[in-house]
């Protein structure tokens, strides 16, 4: 079985973002960048299923600028065996993303493909469903567990009231969630090796794909802030405060 | 053109954020003579439909009553939504766990792009949306002919009550769609108002140690305020509180008029989830931790001895009230 992992480099989820002055989007240079935490929780999977002797080989893919293929190697030294870095400066819109991840898949054909649940940058928690729904394959999203066993997928999906498991027959697209494990970090050694793994370089056109945005960006601001509140002394002064002055209690 | 309305329900009720979705809904389709079709899919939903049918702004329901939409599955549910979606150039669901699995595969089947979490109609095209955790907030304006909006139900009004509009079966052809299948659910079942729609949310975080003192601390206290009870994602990894109960960037989005967030730090991703409440308290060991700037009341302490204390002083003011 061979399981395709889309990594996606985003601003690293511990960095402070901030919007730029004139309202032209958020500070990008000289900010830590990283690989997804989803995308992360994505290849461990993999490479758990690897272990197990359910897959055989893992490639990761990236549709993003040169500096992305960071972020493969970054998968590759986890245990990845190959990359695919499909090299655009443009911002790509998830349908865009699944259109060109769709191209990937009919090519490489895998038995899974493991996407993040959400990129932490655009928030839009779209692009594993656009893609399984361009494939026409099923979809288990938000999964907090994974069996593989006889041509299927057994599921389960953290979902508002709890959880649901689906089970879904390969190939499949699985959209992951945080809980379903705990990624590794790549050891030296193996970030050296990871250095001489093979990577592919594509562009959108190669797979036909126009990036060109569906949705224009006319303005980006800062939420509307809070202020620090006041330190009340005790819980019965708090009481009498959210009482008189709020009316919440 | 008229709007579609997914309505989000769990076969024997209907979600209050699809009340919240079309506030939204109305919003977009502020322009004279525009109408908003609720759809209802399942089997059995007669009552939901009846209820879908009294809220104020929709002009019609479709129901599609059958097996095929039981479960809740994405595909089939995509699928006839995408058959009836000749009629409309806007479809709308809230952005529940089941409107975000629909909903782009909708969008994508259509080939637009989908507007995630909108939190502002700025007019029929153009919205607001936050991305990173929160940190800062497009304007964004749809080029597409049609499109496939998710929205942040924390950001809208429930729809008030008004008269009932008809009910109709919509029509559901064959569909093509990818097989798959409900082995089972685990839902959590509980008296506790439901933590997206509560007036008053109390969470706990990492600080409680176990799920045996969340239970001991947290629980009476929102029992006291008729409160549902939140959760930092710490707490619910380390299994103190369910993973539904996680609020936060990859939880749920609350805005409960007062929310009481004990021993949380204050991650960003965290805030991302509850900064936009009325009223928050911090109670918090750590008078550094970054839960205080955005917290309007602080208490700085131990929680465990705090809890029990804000307890006794509610109880005694209750007392008194009486
Ligand atoms: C991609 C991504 C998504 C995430 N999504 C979410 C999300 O949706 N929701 C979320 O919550 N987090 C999320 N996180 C995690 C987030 O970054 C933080 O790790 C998490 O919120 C910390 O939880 P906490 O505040 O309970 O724990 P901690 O940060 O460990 O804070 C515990 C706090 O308790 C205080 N404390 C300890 N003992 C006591 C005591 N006895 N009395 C009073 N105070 C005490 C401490 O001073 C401290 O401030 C996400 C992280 C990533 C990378
Ligand atoms: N540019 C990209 N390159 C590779 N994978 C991506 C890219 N954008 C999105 N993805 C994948 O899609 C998931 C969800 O992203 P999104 O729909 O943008 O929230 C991510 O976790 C990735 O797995």
């Amino acid at each position: 079985m061979r399981i395709l992992v889309p990594v996606k480099r985003v601003v690293d989820y511990n960095v402070n973002v901030r919007v730029k002055a004139d309202g032209s989007g958020v500070e990008l240079t000289n900010v830590k960048m990283s690989m997804n935490p989803f995308d992360e929780v994505s290849v461990e999977a993999a490479l758990r299923l690897k272990e197990a002797g359910k897959a055989s080989e893992i490639v990761v893919v990236s549709i993003g600028p040169a500096k992305a293929e960071d972020t493969l190697r970054t998968a590759l030294a986890m245990g990845a065996d190959r990359a695919i870095l499909v090299e655009t400066d443009d911002t790509i819109e998830p349908l865009a993303v699944a259109k060109i991840l769709k191209s990937v898949a009919e090519a490489e054909k895998p038995d899974l493909v493991l996407t993040g649940k959400q990129a932490i940058d655009d928030d839009s928690n779209q692009t594993g469903q656009m893609l399984s729904a361009l494939l026409g394959w099923p979809q288990g999203t938000f999964a907090s567990d994974i069996e593989i066993a006889d041509g299927s997928a057994v599921v389960v999906r953290e979902v508002d009231g709890g959880s649901r498991t689906i089970r879904i027959a390969l190939p499949a697209v699985v959209t992951t969630d945080l809980r379903l494990n705990e990624p590794r970090y790549p050891s030296l050694p193996n970030i050296m090796k990871a250095k001489k793994k093979p990577l592919e370089r594509r562009t959108p056109g190669d797979f036909g794909v126009t990036t060109e945005p569906r949705l224009i960006v006319m303005k980006t601001e800062e939420p509307s802030g809070r202020k620090a509140g006041v330190i009340v002394a005790s819980a019965q002064e708090l009481v009498q405060r959210l009482s008189a002055e709020t009316g919440t209690i | 053109m008229a709007i579609l309305l997914v309505v989000d329900h769990d076969n024997t009720s209907l979600s209050e954020q699809t009340a919240k979705a079309l506030t939204a809904a109305s919003l977009i389709g502020d322009e004279a003579g525009t109408e908003i079709h609720l759809l209802v899919a399942g089997e059995g939903v007669t009552a939901i439909a009846e209820r879908a049918a009294r809220l104020a702004g929709a002009s019609k329901v479709l129901v599609a009553d059958d097996p095929r939409y039981t479960d809740g599955l994405a595909e089939p549910l995509a699928a006839l939504v995408v058959s009836l979606a000749d009629g409309y150039d806007t479809i709308v669901a809230a952005a529940t766990s089941s409107g975000k699995d629909v909903m782009p595969r909708v969008a994508a089947l259509l080939d637009v792009s989908q507007i995630s979490e909108i939190t502002e109609v700025l007019d029929r095209v153009t919205f607001k949306r936050p991305v990173y955790a929160g940190n800062a907030v497009q304007t964004v304006r749809s080029t597409d002919a049609k499109r496939a909006i998710t929205v942040r139900t924390s950001a809208f009004a429930v729809a008030s009550e008004g008269p009932q509009v008809p009910i109709v079966p919509a029509t559901t052809g064959q569909h093509q769609y990818p097989a798959s299948s409900l082995v089972s659910e685990q839902l959590a079942k509980s008296e506790r108002p439901d933590l997206t729609s509560a007036k008053v949310v109390v969470a706990g975080g990492r600080a409680l140690g176990s799920a045996e003192k969340f239970n001991a601390t947290i629980i009476p206290l929102a029992d006291r305020l008729g409160a549902a009870v939140g959760a930092s994602r710490a707490a619910v990894d380390a299994g103190y509180a369910p993973n539904d109960w996680q609020v936060g960037q990859t939880g749920k989005i609350v805005a409960p008029d007062l929310y009481i967030a004990c021993g949380i730090s204050g991650a960003i991703q965290h805030l991302a989830g509850m900064k936009d409440s009325k009223v928050i308290v911090a109670i918090n060991q750590d008078s550094e931790a970054p839960i205080f700037q955005v917290a309007d009341y602080g208490l700085v302490g131990d929680l465990f001895e705090l809890l029990p204390e804000l307890e006794t002083a509610l109880a005694s003011r209750s007392a008194t009230k009486s």
